[in-house]
């Protein structure tokens, strides 16, 4: 059994090895005599996704950095490999045999915090990768259009009047996914009437935001001073009080709305050279635009009933993966989805690390992106706007 | 065998506003055909119709028999591929992966290596090959188009249809752009339709030229047949002679016919 175990991890390594080597040949040896221009244009692009592909590995071992400093990083200190051996020993089902305190803070904890951070990064930074080409709108994400006010909006009716379209533990979710079909719907009749600017969307996301927010402001004045407590903290964007069953859950969303988005990945890359030639290739517009916008309203729904409004992340880390790795959906969306978990982890370990206080992450995402947003604008091409 | 494109009693109004109708046309020869007449005489609109983008409002299009509004747009799209006129990519990939876009409505997710030897074979005959690794917005005008016809091309398609391709180029690629054209109809045998304005351009390259004028079509047949002086004086409004050189209309133009003198 081990035999088998250690034969499979050479395995693995020879043939990375072997593929880095090809990457190597291409980039170093540009010999391609004897091949016709056809097979060199061939050649060529194989290389060029090869490098692609050493870009997803680099981010993958930061994620992987990022997870293994969170979970030792915070007041009570554990070293890696109990932390290791503890998380290893709940998959596997074996007894624990760790302090029960430190067993606490990394299973009950630390774990479901990190999860949600991904959760949370993965689908923010997927949603907004989406909007992003499907508008041919640099500015757009969850966050800009409005969809998450509208999905927060649902939430607080939730959680202060109790008001849910459906009884039961997803009556919240479903009330956000209601709330955060409002946004998109707007979009879609903006986008089939009006050929809306860039600056249009993110204009009218920014006035219905207004409008959801003074509703949320009004649902939280009459409510019960108990229940806005709650809400009050969740507001600004925490990841604070998650569990393993509400992971589950956010989860679900996330998993789905990122799968159907992943599958439109080359229908975004035709709609980001405009409607009519999307169309001219088969593509039936409108109805992708829907598909599109409900997914958004998934994952936005799923991520901002657990952790209130995370702002600025779906929108920067596509920008991110698109600087690495170039505008093809087809690798910007997983690779918008490594940055956004990274992100959302980077702000989650500034405050477990170097304050000496709980600030709730959505804070400083906000006090990051909403510079980054503003010199975006400022930078923004003539051309766009 | 030749696609076979047949638009029957076409017309389209936007509201109240009729801007051609009766309109009755087929292209079943292989070759470069080339639409001429004045702004907003609806050039653009004919494509439209041919590709479902838009619903004529009277009349209909068959593609090899078949009505186009029965036929979803997947459909249309293995048999018409089409060049817009613009190209503004927000988000800009590299030329091979914009050409391989060419390849959707034959493949799935991920590209074939077919797909991948008919798109450089594509970049190959727009003389391109060189350009492959570039990132799209990089290229000048001339590159930009050609990038395009190599993406439309990537379709394999029977109908070629190119909203001015001609237009923002230097005069050496616009004869480049049209000489390739010309070649890549009659190489693959398929209609390429070109929207076209400058005359000359148009007579030196297409088989045939049909001008639309006044919400119809004003003539329809081979260049020296259809670029006369008095058609041209009669579409633009303009005083026009025709001479003729390598055999073909060339249009010289004279300033006057203007409604302020």
């Amino acid at each position: 059994m081990k035999k088998l175990h250690t034969s499979g991890i050479r395995k693995a390594v020879s043939s990375t090895r072997n593929k880095m080597s090809d990457i190597r040949h291409h980039y170093r040896e540009k010999d391609y005599s004897g091949l016709s221009e056809e097979e060199v244009t061939i050649a060529q692009y194989k290389a060029h996704r090869w490098s692609k592909l050493v870009v997803i590995i680099g981010m993958l071992i930061l994620f992987v950095v990022l997870v293994s400093l969170l979970l030792i990083v915070g007041e009570y200190e554990i070293d890696i490999g109990t932390v290791y051996s503890i998380i290893w020993d709940h998959i596997v089902g074996n007894e624990i045999t760790a302090d029960p305190m430190a067993d606490q803070v990394v299973w009950k904890w630390r774990l479901p915090t990190i999860l949600t951070a991904i959760g949370v990064g993965v689908g923010l930074a997927i949603a907004g990768a989406a909007m992003q080409s499907m508008m041919k709108n640099p500015l757009a994400d969850p966050y800009t259009t409005g969809i998450s006010s509208g999905a927060a909006l649902g939430a607080t009716i939730a959680m202060t009047a109790g008001i849910t379209i459906i009884n039961g533990s997803y009556g919240m979710i479903v009330n956000a996914f209601v709330f955060a079909l409002i946004p998109s719907a707007f979009i879609i009749a903006l986008s089939k009437f009006r050929k809306p600017s860039p600056a249009m969307i993110i204009l009218s996301g920014i006035a219905l935001m207004y409008v959801f927010n003074a509703a949320q402001s009004y649902m939280m004045l009459v409510a019960d001073p108990n229940a806005v407590a709650a809400v009050y903290s969740w507001t600004v964007g925490s990841l604070e009080g998650m569990n393993w069953s509400k992971v589950g859950i956010m989860f679900i969303f996330v998993v789905l709305g990122s799968c159907i988005l992943m599958w439109e990945a080359r229908v975004l890359n035709a709609m980001n050279s405009g409607d009519s030639y999307a169309k001219s290739l088969g593509i039936n517009v409108d109805r992708v635009r829907v598909i599109i916008l409900v997914s958004v309203s998934i994952l936005a729904a799923g991520i901002v009933s657990f952790t209130g409004i995370i702002g600025f992340v779906g929108l920067v880390a596509p920008h991110i993966a698109r600087i690495l790795t170039g505008a093809d959906n087809r690798i910007l969306i997983p690779l918008s989805a490594l940055v956004g978990a990274c992100l959302v982890m980077v702000a989650h370990l500034f405050v477990e690390g170097f304050l000496s206080f709980a600030l709730p992450v959505g804070l400083i995402t906000s006090l990051i992106g909403g510079p980054i947003f503003m010199i975006m604008i400022i930078r923004q091409k003539n051309e766009v706007w | 065998m030749t696609t076979n494109i047949e638009a029957t009693d076409l017309g389209v109004s936007y509201g109240e506003v009729k801007v051609w109708s009766g309109i009755n046309l087929k292209f079943s020869e292989p070759g470069l055909i080339s639409i001429l007449g004045p702004n907003g005489v609806g050039k653009s609109t004919l494509m439209y119709c041919i590709n479902k983008i838009l619903v004529p409002t009277e009349g209909n299009v068959k593609i090899d028999g078949e009505d186009v509004s029965d036929l979803s747009f997947k459909d249309i799209a293995l048999k018409v591929a089409y060049v817009p006129q613009a190209s503004n990519e927000t988000f800009a990939m590299t030329v091979m992966d914009t050409v391989l876009m060419g390849r959707y409505p034959h493949s799935g997710f991920n590209v074939s290596k077919e797909d991948l030897m008919i798109a450089s074979k594509c970049l190959k005959v727009m003389q391109i090959s060189h350009l492959a690794m570039r990132n799209f917005n990089e290229l000048s005008a001339g590159q930009h188009q050609k990038v395009m016809i190599a993406r439309g091309l990537a379709q394999e398609p029977d109908l070629l249809m190119l909203d001015e391709p001609t237009s923002n180029l230097d005069i050496y690629h616009q004869m480049q752009v049209m000489r390739m054209l010309a070649r890549v109809a009659k190489e693959r045998g398929i209609i390429v339709l070109t929207i076209c304005h400058d005359l000359n351009i148009a007579s030196k390259y297409s088989d045939r030229v049909v001008i639309f004028s006044k919400g119809k079509i004003f003539c329809d047949g081979t260049p020296k047949e259809v670029i006369t002086a008095e058609n041209i004086s009669e579409v633009y409004k303009v005083k026009a002679d025709v001479t003729m050189v390598e055999d073909r209309p060339y249009v010289l133009f004279y300033d006057g016919g203007f409604e302020d003198e």
